[in-house]
């Protein structure tokens, strides 16, 4: 299908954000960078969360394995092989760990997976762990020159990288079978869909991008341990950041992350173990206030304006 | 002439209850078949076991010669099986061309772009529903959600056309505008089962009946010698009428 002049408006305008989002490091301090790659990280993670779980509906709590994989990918790696090629290896593994979980799972019910994904942090951890103790080896150190601003110009070319995807999906077959399947499953396999591949098939988009985020960070950490790698808080967030701003729309997930972070940031300056609290009241705002995230908020008050003739 | 669709001793056991006993019909190319028969007595399970909806216990069904037994769904409905539901099922997050547009781009023939729109505009318009592409499903009436289940049905050019009640529910006008929607297709030729309580809706649609009861088949024939068989008699009304 051709491109619409709304199309070509929306890459423009999303060409020009990225352009300036990829100043911030000449415009601001250190701490703005740091904040910068917090933000950039969790965009790419709940954006493409999103892609798969917004249509289908499945919670996926697995971004923590397929994100340690690939900061281990590195971590070992880093002493073998150029840098560069670390990227594409990590997103390679973390899309077949995604359709092995994909195929073993994703033929069961909702519930199912969800278990599953949240063991499967744990239970690579505990393998990576068991190696480790029989080897005899602590940590590994990722020792590079790559600076806080190479870390943050990478994670924004990986978010181009995601929405285009995305916005290629939205249009393609693959996304219309998955707003069908997301409508009325039963609808889809009558239709002609093969649910269980559609569903896989998407799967793989962020099992590939945690990993590859996960190895794009690991220089950032310098030390990493298993427990750092795949702790599965990061699982939650993404899934918090990615309700909270609404998995209907592309851009829904940054709308969540932006205030989110700032929030995180705030609350573990002030009160550094009411961390876990403010997790568990967004999620009860999120169930109780937003279920449509701030996504549905914004059409809800656009619908009632436009009712009363103000737009 | 050889049949489009074949069952052969199509069985489906839940457990201990036989809800389907070795049936055996054949459907021609261009014909309506009737599938009738008292409540409960396994005319939707056979049209779950044809679509791959239920997996069958055993026998084989065959489209076109080739068999369909033991594919899923979504296989049954790319050689060209497609169906309506019992209770309507339409995709609500969708507006009704959308809906139509599901059966054009994954269908038996499938389709993308401008050309599966301009299908499903011309089945939106054979079922008397041009111009209403945009609306919501959430606005239409229920003979309407009817419509574009069955526009959806249609879009994929499907071999064989499944109907499980789709009169069911409508009032009398409705009744009217829906038999002489079902008889528009008979007219261009397709092969339909319908599965029908309607009995005037059977007697003008249906070329061929076949009429089940407690899961088996009792009788088969032309819509009129089927209803006046004693035995398809008794099975409705019970012995003393008959």
């Amino acid at each position: 299908m051709r491109l619409t002049p709304t199309d070509w408006r929306n890459l423009a305008l999303s060409g020009m954000a990225l352009a300036f989002a990829a100043c911030l490091p000449w415009l601001f301090g250190s701490y703005a960078l740091s904040i910068g790659v917090t933000i950039a990280m969790y965009t790419v993670l709940a954006t493409s969360w999103a892609l798969f779980s917004g249509p289908t509906h499945y919670i996926s709590l697995a971004t923590a394995a397929f994100f340690g994989v690939g900061t281990y990918v590195t971590g070992i790696g880093i002493e073998h092989l150029p840098y560069w090629t670390l990227l594409p290896i990590a997103g390679v593994i973390g899309a077949v760990l995604a359709a092995l979980v994909g195929l073993a799972t994703l033929r069961l019910s909702g519930v199912y997976f969800v278990i599953f994904t949240l063991g499967l942090a744990e239970f690579i951890r505990q393998v990576i762990t068991w190696a480790q103790n029989v080897s005899g080896t602590k940590g590994i150190y990722v020792l590079t020159s790559i600076t806080e601003a190479h870390i943050y110009w990478q994670l924004l070319g990986l978010a181009a990288l995601v929405y285009l995807l995305g916005w290629a999906i939205g249009r393609s077959r693959l996304g219309f079978a998955l707003r069908i399947i997301g409508d009325d499953e039963q609808v889809a396999r009558h239709s002609g869909i093969h649910t269980a591949r559609a569903k896989i098939l998407l799967f793989l988009v962020p099992g590939s991008v945690a990993a590859i985020t996960g190895a794009i960070l690991a220089p950032r950490y310098v030390y990493i341990e298993p427990s750092l790698a795949f702790a599965p808080m990061l699982s939650f967030q993404v899934v918090i950041m990615a309700l909270l701003g609404g998995t209907g729309r592309l851009w829904g997930p940054l709308v969540g992350v932006i205030p989110f972070t700032f929030l995180w940031e705030g609350v573990s300056i002030t009160v550094p173990n009411q961390t876990t609290l403010l997790l568990g009241l967004s999620f009860l705002v999120i169930v109780y206030l937003l279920p449509k995230g701030f996504v549905g908020l914004f059409g809800t008050i656009r619908r009632r304006m436009g009712s009363e003739g103000l737009v | 002439m050889s049949a489009t669709l074949s069952l052969r001793g199509v069985t489906k056991r839940f457990g201990g209850l036989v809800a389907v006993n070795a049936m055996d019909f054949d459907v021609m190319e261009h014909e309506v078949l009737g599938l009738i028969g008292p409540n409960g007595s396994g005319k939707s399970t056979t049209l779950n076991l044809i679509s791959g909806a239920l997996p069958v216990t055993s026998g084989a069904i065959a489209l076109r010669g080739s068999p369909i037994t033991q594919l899923p769904a979504q296989d049954i409905a790319r050689r060209g099986i497609a169906r309506t539901f019992q209770l309507v099922r339409l995709l609500p997050s969708m507006n009704v061309l959308e809906n139509v547009m599901a059966g054009a781009v994954f269908g038996h023939r499938q389709r993308w772009g401008y050309e599966a729109e301009a299908v499903a505009q011309t089945m939106l318009e054979k079922v008397g529903l041009s111009g209403r592409g945009h609306m919501a499903v959430g606005q239409l009436t229920y003979i309407d959600t009817k419509r574009v289940e069955l526009a959806r049905v249609l879009a994929g050019e499907p071999r064989v056309v499944l109907l499980d009640e789709w009169l069911a529910g409508l009032n009398p006008t409705e009744m009217e505008v829906g038999v002489a929607l079902i008889r528009a297709l008979r007219d261009e030729g397709r092969t339909i089962i319908l599965v029908e309580h309607v009995m005037d809706a059977i007697r003008s649609l249906c070329d061929r009946c076949v009429v089940m009861a407690a899961g088996a088949k009792i009788a088969e024939g032309t819509p009129a010698d089927v209803l006046a068989d004693p035995e398809v008699i008794r099975a409705y009304l019970g012995d003393d009428d008959a």
